[in-house]
């Protein structure tokens, strides 16, 4: 999903055109944007607050992760494994911004700011740019145009989903789990990553029957460490 | 007040994690055994989360319409639809089937 284009950081490549970086900034942002409405209908429809569907997407703002936490809390997770799972599936933004911050060399200032937009598509976005101005320009125009769509269709989804009552009725329960699966398909290139999903998905439903809800999730993430383990062994 | 302790701690973890990607020297991170770690673990967190989403209510395991609306994700990303059909196309679905009363 994340393409680097070889050219970046070479002075000899002239940067691209503004009008050309901020129509695919544009074009993630929204499509992505949108999608804040699955998530205010989901948080909804799993007992969660309108207040706190908004504030999950003003103050977290990483999908996945607030998908997580309230299916977590839908199904009677504890606040605390609902809460790891969440962080768990956030800790990649940490391996975004470290590659940002060497391309987009933010002021000190500046970075507890830009902290908040580092996600999967602004990621994206940036890492896709020549040279430093069109990615700081598609970090910065992703960033605001999906955190200000993503919020307004949370408050909507989230007011949606109350006013029309039954969400599952309207087969909205499905949208979380599609969301899950849109993003993970295209993380599955290699028989690593295919291995890993499988092994997942068998600890994540076999653990649920038997444990509380949430711990099944944590163990699944086991089997990352696992499939890394094994294939190490087999070399 | 469950609900708002899960929130702040959500809240608080998340941020914490975006920053130190920004703040800490680049090489910490940079080893790659922890590289390929944060590149599977979401892989595993969202494999157990669609599986548990998909095929439990409660601590049942359960199959009804969500895995008919699922497997409509599922084809819609085969033939490489946009994000947001994905997701409406499995709710249409999921719908759709209940209402034939699956």
């Amino acid at each position: 999903m994340i393409t680097e284009p070889e050219a970046r950081g070479n002075p000899a490549v002239p940067g691209r055109p503004r009008a050309a970086v901020i129509r695919d900034a544009l074009g993630v942002g929204v499509a992505v944007g949108l999608s804040g409405f699955a998530f205010g209908v989901t948080a909804a429809g799993a007992g969660v607050s309108v207040l706190q569907a908004c504030v999950l997407s003003l103050l977290v703002f990483t999908g996945a992760s607030q998908f997580a936490l309230v299916g977590a809390l839908a199904a009677g997770g504890n606040p605390f494994t609902a809460a790891a799972g969440a962080f768990f599936l956030g800790t990649r933004n940490a391996f975004y911004g470290l590659r940002l911050s060497q391309l987009l060399a933010l002021p000190r200032a500046v970075r507890p700011l830009a902290a908040h937009w580092v996600i999967d598509e602004t990621t994206a976005v940036a890492l896709a740019q020549p040279d430093r101005k069109s990615a700081r320009l598609g970090f910065t125009v992703t960033g605001l145009s999906l955190y200000l769509l993503w919020n307004l269709t949370t408050l909507l989804g989230a007011l949606g989903a109350e006013a029309i009552g039954d969400t599952a009725a309207w087969g909205l329960d499905a949208a979380g789990p599609a969301v899950f699966l849109a993003l993970l398909a295209p993380m599955l290139k290699t028989g690593t990553e295919r291995a890993v999903a499988a092994l997942a998905l068998v600890l994540g439903l076999g653990f649920l029957p038997v444990l509380p809800a949430g711990v099944p999730v944590l163990i699944a993430a086991l089997a990352a460490p696992a499939v890394l383990w094994m294939k190490g062994r087999r070399s | 007040m469950n609900v708002w302790i899960a929130i702040g701690l959500t809240v608080l973890g998340c941020y914490a994690v975006k920053l130190a990607g920004l703040l800490v020297p680049a090489g910490a991170l940079e080893r790659p055994l922890v590289r390929r770690l944060a590149a599977l673990l979401p892989v595993a967190l969202l494999a157990a989360l669609t599986a548990q989403q998909t095929f439990s209510t409660g601590s049942a395991l359960v199959v009804d319409a969500r895995a008919a609306g699922l497997a409509a994700a599922g084809l819609a990303l085969l033939l490489r639809a946009p994000f947001l059909l994905v997701v409406a196309a499995a709710v249409a679905v999921t719908a759709g089937v209940r209402a034939l009363g699956g």
